[in-house]
């Protein structure tokens, strides 16, 4: 069992939980992701380490409260616990040895660039932060990249930092040169548009995908992924690939394949039949 | 052997049946199609084993079980004695009674068998087995004083819990190592609830921890601990993490919604019990038409899966005939009774889909038998010329799995061969000292009982390199 030692909200619907999980918060790697499943009946679902502190035994997880697996976590309050955390899986991310770094993060991805950035900066890289969200409210993590380098925030409505997407910032910083990597965490629609500003300019870059899963051990095939036309599972092999291969399109069509699954989830949830909600 | 019959009589004794749940109602349902043997039926059927000096069906089981031993204990009503002596051959008899492919192995090679039908080995080993689970305080485990040495296990499949039990019963203090939420690998995420109920897998899992054998869950080796560092820990290992990486037909459209791995497709509705959607949270695409591609166990359970859980039609797609394909008799049989649709001589091309991508067909050639290949069977090749399509909205790819790298990878110094098994000696013992390995991840996809056999055998060859072996100071990096 592991138990939550602190809740916090981020945003509307972001919510951050420290939960006990002591190997993981000594072992963890930039870029790796636990597998959480709450209770018995449960679904299992991919979490990205957000942050961990080895010496309290805490990870970080960052949840986006879209359907009803994810809010039944985020009713979770410190004290109860988590039956199962499966990690630290997945690659660690490929941090580069030398020159600049630019982190882009969208939404919830923001929380996936944090530990990149952290892993960057313990690298002596200089890294420059591009984070964004709908408005002021759905910026998060920004204090805590602050503290590793220069941070950019860009609101959809101009209500905090400069108006605009997170590419159009990210178009002016590549365009003044001097940026050898670039990584990029968010919604699929904003990992190609930054991959496709840096494919033109050659600049590398990462990006980390979110395909469904079910173990996060390679058994099932299910987050398989394709990338420079080969199938990949983003669980054993990624979750983070080289954006410039990476066949978007693909990886946005099969997240859409419970769609209608969600739908019936949330609505026997809102009847009143949420897993938290019958404990 | 009762005193009851003379051999002219016992020869009369026509084989048992097994009675079944009916076919168009199981198909519709989640419980166990075989519903066991009446204590009576089971004494009978006992008896008709002829007690052959030199028995056959023995040579025939993969792990050697003293078939006519159990059996003329049984035909006496020693049901005691009976499960005592399966069990010291065969841990897991419940499970096997179930899954072996007896008319392969036991069975075929039964005396009796050359004239009319052989003694039902695998219904008394069930039935043998399920008294066992109701009857815990008369076959007590019996455990040597405690050793001092520690032991890891990786994987709680039937390999990984053979090896558990038989190490804990020498007095080994033992940790069980296990990737998923719960305990049973293929017993619990691949083997469906009416073929093998989850119920006795729970139960073997649960006289193990009362022997003393602690498993910890939620916990891959590899990433959570490399193999090195549970060598820091532990006296001896045993690798028995199976070959779960699926295969796919690698054809054009595989990536449209609605096309499954068996693996991702059963372990949803086992393990995540996806049936039970919305009061489970773990959904899974409920085709109306299922056409699952292979002809073994683990297609037969996909196949039968699908219609459990409302297909209007569900197909096996093989690319040979009935006779080659490589499940367990039983379940083809089943299947059949079912009303699984069966596409023979079919290979296919393709997975058709519509503009949102979602599976529509499945387009296949028609195959003709040609020359025998490497495995004995006759290839199949393709008749020019004849490709169709299976109108189908999801797709089952149950081709076969291959070793998982995800441990081996992070363990180079473990020899591996070039399909990436685990190479072991005949001790099992891999390329690391003290580091053993049996089951799927050494011999490639094979089956239950075969696993469970390089479970017994490496905790035996554990037990002995443990005699001599040195002692650790530990580092207490595993918290367990
Ligand atoms: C659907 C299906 C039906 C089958 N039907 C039959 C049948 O009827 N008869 C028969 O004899 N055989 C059958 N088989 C084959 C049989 O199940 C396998 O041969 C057998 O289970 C192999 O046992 P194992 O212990 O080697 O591995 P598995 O049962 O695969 O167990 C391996 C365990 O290790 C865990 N694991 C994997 N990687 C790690 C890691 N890195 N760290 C920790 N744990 C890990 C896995 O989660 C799993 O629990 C079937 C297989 C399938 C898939
Ligand atoms: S273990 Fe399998 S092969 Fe051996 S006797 Fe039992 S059923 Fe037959
Ligand atoms: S989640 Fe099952 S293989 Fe990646």
């Amino acid at each position: 069992m592991h138990e939550i030692i602190a809740k916090q909200g981020l945003s509307p619907n972001v919510t951050r939980l420290d939960v006990k999980a002591p190997r993981i918060a000594q072992i963890r790697q930039p870029g790796q992701f636990v597998i959480v499943h709450l209770a018995e009946g449960a679904e299992r679902i991919p979490l990205t380490i957000a942050d961990a502190d080895p010496e309290r035994g805490t990870i970080a997880l960052v949840i986006q409260a879209v359907g009803k697996s994810t809010r039944d976590l985020v009713a979770l309050e410190p004290g109860q616990a988590i039956a199962g955390i499966a990690g630290p899986l997945g690659k660690p991310t490929e941090l580069i040895e030398k020159g600049r770094a630019l982190c882009v993060g969208g939404g919830v991805g923001t929380a996936v660039v944090h530990p990149i950035a952290q892993g960057l900066k313990r690298r002596g890289i200089p890294v420059h932060s591009i984070i964004g969200g709908r408005s002021r409210e759905w910026v998060i993590f920004e204090p805590e990249l602050r503290q590793l380098g220069e941070v950019t925030v860009c609101t959809d409505d101009g209500s905090y930092g400069r108006k605009g997407f997170v590419t159009d910032a990210a178009r002016e910083l590549l365009a003044a040169g001097g940026i050898d990597m670039v990584y990029a965490v968010g919604p699929v629609p904003m990992m190609r548009a930054v991959v496709n500003l840096t494919r033109p300019l050659g600049v590398p870059t990462i990006v980390s995908l979110n395909p469904v899963m079910v173990d996060g051990t390679g058994m099932c095939g299910g987050c398989r992924v394709t990338v420079g036309g080969q199938t990949l599972f983003a669980c054993v092999d990624g979750p983070e690939f080289d954006g410039h291969h990476v066949d978007f399109d693909g990886l946005m069509d099969r997240l859409g394949t419970y769609r209608e699954f969600e739908q019936r989830a949330s609505q026997a949830c809102e009847a009143g039949q949420c897993r938290v909600g019958l404990h | 052997m009762s005193e009851k019959y003379t051999t002219r009589e016992r020869l009369k004794i026509d084989r048992q049946k097994m009675s079944e749940q009916d076919p168009q109602v199981r198909n519709a349902n989640f419980a166990e199609v075989n519903l066991g043997l009446q204590e009576k039926v089971a004494l009978l059927e006992a008896e008709r084993c002829l007690q052959c000096r030199d028995p056959k069906c023995v040579s025939g089981c993969p792990v050697m079980v003293n078939i006519p031993r159990f059996l003329d204990l049984l035909s006496e009503g020693n049901l005691a004695g009976a499960a005592q002596s399966l069990l010291s051959d065969n841990a897991l008899p419940s499970v096997t009674g179930r899954v072996c492919p007896q008319e392969t192995q036991c069975e075929i090679e039964c005396i009796r068998g050359h004239k009319g039908l052989p003694v039902a080995v695998g219904y008394l080993e069930r039935y043998v087995g399920d008294w066992a689970q109701g009857h815990r305080d008369q076959v007590p485990m019996q455990v040597a004083p405690a050793t001092g040495r520690r032991v890891a296990v990786v994987g709680a499949g039937p390999g990984g819990l053979t090896a558990a039990g038989e190490l804990a019963r020498r007095g080994h203090e033992v940790t069980v190592f296990e990737a998923l939420h719960k305990p049973g690998g293929v017993l619990v995420y691949g083997i469906p609830e009416f073929r093998l109920p989850k119920k006795i897998v729970e139960d073997e899992v649960s006289r193990l921890e009362q022997a003393g054998v602690k498993i910890v869950c939620n916990t891959v080796i590899g990433r959570t601990y490399t193999i090195q560092e549970l060598r820091a820990e532990f006296d001896a290992i045993f690798i028995a993490n199976g070959a779960g990486l699926p295969v796919f037909m690698n054809v054009p459209g595989e990536n449209f919604k609605g096309v499954y791995s068996a693996n991702e497709y059963l372990t949803r509705v086992n393990l995540m019990s996806a049936y039970q959607f919305p009061r489970a949270d773990t959904p899974v695409l409920l085709g109306r038409r299922v056409a699952t591609v292979g002809g073994g166990n683990v297609a037969m359970d996909s196949a039968r899966t699908a219609k459990r859980i409302g297909a209007e039609a569900s197909m096996i797609v093989y690319r040979r005939t009935r006779k080659e394909m490589p499940a367990r008799a039983e379940e083809i049989h089943h299947a059949e009774q079912e009303g699984i649709e069966f596409e023979f001589l079919v290979a296919p091309v393709e997975v058709v889909g519509n503009e949102k991508r979602w599976v529509t067909g499945l387009k296949c050639v028609r195959m003709k038998l040609g020359e025998p290949d490497a495995s004995g069977r006759a290839r199949p090749e393709i008749i020019p010329g004849s490709e169709f399509v299976i109108p189908c909205d999801v797709v089952v790819v149950a081709i076969g799995t291959r070793a998982n790298p995800l441990l081996t990878a992070t363990c180079p110094e473990l020899k591996l061969n070039k399909w990436g098994n685990i190479v072991v000696d005949e001790q099992g013992m891999t390329s690391l000292p003290g580091v053993f390995a049996g089951g799927d991840i050494v011999r490639g996809a094979a089956t239950v009982i075969l696993a469970m056999g390089d479970g017994k055998r490496a905790a035996a060859a554990m037990d002995e390199y443990l005699k001599t072996a040195p002692r650790l100071s530990r580092s207490a990096a595993v918290a367990v």
